[in-house]
C-alpha cells in the first residue's frame, strides 16, 4: 500500500528545503516514523523514489542511525540513560527495574505494543541525572520508584507530563513527526528552564552581580 | 562582586525568556541591526579582536575560521551550526537552546553576513524533541519578524535558515561527518584537507561553529570587543557556561569567565554530596583525560586546563565522589565510543572491540597486569591513527584513569572483582532502591 497523496505532498515540501534534495532523506525517514511507526519497506521505497536513489543507499543511511527503527517500537518508547554518570548515578537501577517491571529487556517491546525499552548514550541532560526520555522527552532526576509511576501512568492512559516538555507525553508518532519539522503548535508549552539550569544565575543574582 | 556573570543565561529565569518578545525585552535582535551597517568584514574583524574561541570543544579561534572562507569566489557558503551535543556530561547547549534559542538565530544571522551566506543550518542532535519544537517556533517567528528571509531589515542581505534534526549518532558531533550527515549520507568523518572552509557542505567553503560560540557572538556586537576581552583570561577570552553535575550537592549551570577553578565552582554549589568526596572528575567531556582533587585549583581556561594534561573540552565537569568504581566508569565510557565509532577507520573500528574486551576481564577481576600493558599498548595504536577525535577520545579515560588509579584496577584482580558497591553511588541508597 502506497502513502496519500497528502503524505507524498509532505514529503515534496520536506524535500524543498534543502539546497540538494538527498540532503532530505534524514526529515523524511523520521516522517515515514511518525507514518508506520518505524523504517518500513514502503518508506524506503517511497524516500528512494523521491530522491532518486537506489533503495540500498537509503538503507545504508536509515541503519546507520540508532533513532531509525527497523522493526516496530512501542507507541511510548522508554529511553533509559546508562551513560556512565547517569548510570552511576541510578540509571543502572532504574533499567534493571523497568526490566522486572515489563518484563522485557532493552531492544524488546511490550507484547501488546505499548513500550518499548532502550538503553541510550548520554542525552545532554546530566545536570538532571539520572535521565530517562519518552519519546524523546526530557524525565529529569528520576529514581526506579519515579519511572514505575511513570510506566504504570502510560499503561493506564495518563502518563506524568514531561519535566521539561509539553503539558502532555505525546506518542511516538507524533513526536516523530516533529523532528520531520512538521510543527504540532506546542514549542511555548512547559516550562522555559529546569532548576538546575538556573542554579549559577540564581546564585549570580543573590550575590549582586552584574 | 561575583565569580559568576550571565550573559547567555541572564534572563533563563524569566518564564517566556525563549519567546521573542522576551528576548527583545532585554535588546534581543539590536546587535543584528548594528551588525549590517557594518561590512560583513568589519563583522569578522571584531570577532577575531575579541578572542572568542570555539566553545564546543577544539577551542579555535571564531573569527580566524570565518576568515579563512574565500570572499568574491562567486560560490555559495554555508553556516552550519552544530547542535549536535553529544559528548558524555556535556549538557550546555540543550538548555541554552531551550530557553534562549533567539540568541542563537540572532549568531547565526549576524554569522552568515560576515562570511557571506544565504543559507544556514542548524543541525540539532535528535534525541530532544522539544528543543527542536523551540529552535523551530524562533526561527518562525524570526522570518515573520524580518529577521529572515529577504532583505533583513532593508539592508538587501537574504538568508534562510533550516533546522536539522539527527537521528541518534555521537560522531555527527565531529563536524566532518554532521556535514556528510546533513547530505544525506552515513555520518561518517572526512579526510582532510580539503576542510570545510573550502569544501564543506555540498562541497561548498563552510564554517562549523558550536552553539553556544554563535549565541555568544550578539553580546560582543552588541557590548563591544573590550567588555568580552575584560572577562577571562590572557588567551581565553570572555565568558562561557560550565556544567556541573554528578556527585555534588548541587548541579546546574554556571556561566563565569573563562579561568575560573573547579574549587570556586564546587564552593558556589554546594560541596560534593554530604559526607562524600571527590575522587576524580572531568574537566570538558568523557573524551578529556580525567583530572582528581588535586586539580581543583587549575584555571578553566583552554591553556590552563591543556597545562594540567587535559582539555577544556565543552566545560562538561562531571564530578564522581568516593564511593564510584573508576574501572567501571571508564568501561562504560570506552563501551560509548565502541558503540559510536562510525567503522570507518580501522584503528578504532576494531580497537574499541578490543579495549572493551580488556576492560570488561579487567572489571569482573578476570585480569592481570600484563592486560594493563596491553590495553596501554591498544591506546598507543588507536589514538592518532584515525580520521577523527572520537578515537583519541576513547582512550583518554583509560590512560588517565591508569595514571592516577592504577592500584584500583590490580585491586579487582586481588579482590576477584569489583570491590565497590554500586548501591551506593546511586543518589537514591538511602530510599532503599
Amino acid at each position: 500500500m502506497s502513502f496519500t497523496t497528502e503524505e507524498l505532498a509532505v514529503m515534496d515540501t520536506i524535500i524543498a528545503r534543502y539546497p540538494k534534495s538527498r540532503s532530505a532523506i534524514m526529515p523524511l525517514l523520521h516522517y515515514v516514523q511518525s507514518i508506520d511507526g518505524y523504517v518500513t519497506p514502503r518508506g524506503i521505497e517511497t524516500i528512494a523514489e523521491k530522491l532518486n536513489l537506489a533503495t540500498a543507499e537509503v538503507t545504508a543511511v536509515s541503519t546507520f542511525y540508532t533513532q531509525y527503527k527497523s522493526e516496530p517500537v512501542g507507541e511510548y518508547h522508554v529511553g533509559i540513560c546508562t551513560n556512565t554518570l547517569c548510570a552511576v548515578m541510578g540509571g543502572d537501577a532504574i533499567y534493571e527495574s523497568v526490566c522486572d517491571r515489563l518484563g522485557i529487556k532493552k531492544d524488546q517491546t511490550t507484547p501488546d505494543g505499548k513500550i518499548s525499552l532502550e538503553r541510550i548514550e548520554c542525552n545532554a541532560a546530566c545536570d538532571y541525572a539520572p535521565v530517562v526520555m519518552v519519546n524523546w522527552e526530557f524525565y529529569d532526576n528520576q529514581t526506579p520508584a519515579s519511572v514505575n509511576e511513570l510506566i504504570d501512568g502510560v499503561r493506564a492512559g495518563n502518563p506524568p507530563a514531561p519535566t521539561r516538555g509539553p503539558k502532555e507525553l505525546r506518542t511516538w508518532k507524533q513526536n516523530s513527526a516533529v523532528l520531520a519539522g512538521l510543527s504540532d503548535g506546542l514549542a511555548e508549552e512547559g516550562v522555559q528552564a529546569g532548576a538546575a539550569s538556573l542554579l549559577g544565575l540564581n546564585i549570580a543574582k543573590a550575590q549582586g552581580s552584574k | 562582586m561575583s565569580l559568576l556573570n550571565p550573559v547567555l543565561s541572564a534572563h533563563w529565569d524569566e518564564a517566556d525568556s525563549f519567546t521573542i518578545a522576551g528576548y527583545q525585552r532585554h535588546d534581543g535582535y539590536k546587535a543584528l541591526a548594528k551588525a549590517l551597517k557594518a561590512t560583513p568584514d568589519e563583522v569578522i574583524a571584531q570577532i577575531k579582536e575579541s578572542g572568542l574561541r570555539g566553545r564546543g570543544g577544539a577551542g579555535f579561534p571564531t573569527g580566524n575560521k570565518w576568515s579563512f572562507i574565500p570572499q568574491g569566489d562567486k560560490k555559495a557558503h554555508y553556516l552550519v551550526v552544530n547542535a549536535d551535543e553529544s559528548e558524555p556530561g556535556t549538557c550546555k547547549d540543550m538548555p541554552l537552546l531551550m530557553a534562549n534559542p533567539h540568541s542563537l538565530i540572532e549568531g547565526i544571522i549576524i554569522g552568515s553576513y560576515a562570511i557571506r551566506a544565504n543559507h544556514s543550518f542548524i543541525y540539532l542532535r535528535g534525541e530532544v524533541v522539544h528543543v527542536f519544537r523551540r529552535v523551530q517556533k524562533a526561527i518562525d517567528d524570526a522570518y515573520a519578524a524580518g529577521f529572515l528571509g529577504k532583505n533583513i531589515l532593508g539592508s538587501g542581505f537574504d538568508l534562510e535558515l533550516t533546522l536539522h534534526a539527527g537521528a541518534g549518532a555521537y560522531i555527527c558531533g565531529e563536524e566532518t561527518a554532521l556535514l556528510d550527515s546533513l547530505e544525506g549520507f552515513r555520518g561518517q568523518p572526512r579526510l582532510r584537507p580539503p576542510f570545510p572552509a573550502i569544501a564543506g557542505l555540498y562541497a561548498m567553503p563552510t564554517v562549523v561553529n558550536n552553539v553556544e560560540s554563535i549565541a555568544s557572538v550578539p553580546s560582543i556586537i552588541q557590548n563591544g570587543v573590550e567588555w568580552f576581552q575584560a572577562m577571562g583570561t590572557e588567551k581565553s577570552k570572555g565568558y562561557t557556561l560550565y556544567s556541573l553535575s554528578g556527585h555534588v550537592t548541587n548541579p546546574g549551570q554556571f556561566e563565569a569567565p573563562l579561568g575560573i577553578t573547579l574549587r570556586q565552582i564546587l564552593e558556589l554549589a554546594g560541596g560534593m554530596r554530604a559526607g562524600h568526596e571527590l575522587k576524580f572528575w572531568t574537566p570538558g567531556g568523557s573524551s578529556t583525560p580525567m583530572f582528581t582533587a588535586e586539580h581543583l585549583d587549575v584555571p578553566l581556561d583552554y591553556e590552563g586546563v591543556s597545562s594540567a594534561g587535559s582539555m577544556l573540552g565543552t566545560k562538561a565537569l562531571q564530578i564522581f565522589d568516593e564511593t564510584t568504581c573508576v574501572v567501571r566508569a571508564v568501561l562504560r565510557w570506552v563501551e560509548f565510543y565502541k558503540h559510536e565509532s562510525c567503522g570507518k577507520c580501522t584503528p578504532c573500528r576494531e580497537g574499541t572491540w578490543w579495549l572493551v574486551q580488556i576492560m570488561k576481564d579487567l572489571e569482573a577481576g578476570k585480569g592481570s597486569e600484563a592486560d594493563l600493558e596491553k590495553l596501554l599498548d591498544l591506546c598507543d595504536n588507536i589514538a592518532g591513527r584515525s580520521f577523527c577525535a572520537l578515537a583519541d577520545g576513547a582512550v583518554a579515560p583509560i590512560i588517565s584513569s591508569l595514571k592516577y588509579f592504577r592500584a584500583e584496577y590490580i585491586l579487582h584482580q586481588t579482590n576477584g572483582g569489583c570491590p565497590f558497591d554500586p548501591v551506593a553511588s546511586t543518589l537514591f541508597e538511602t530510599a532503599g532502591a
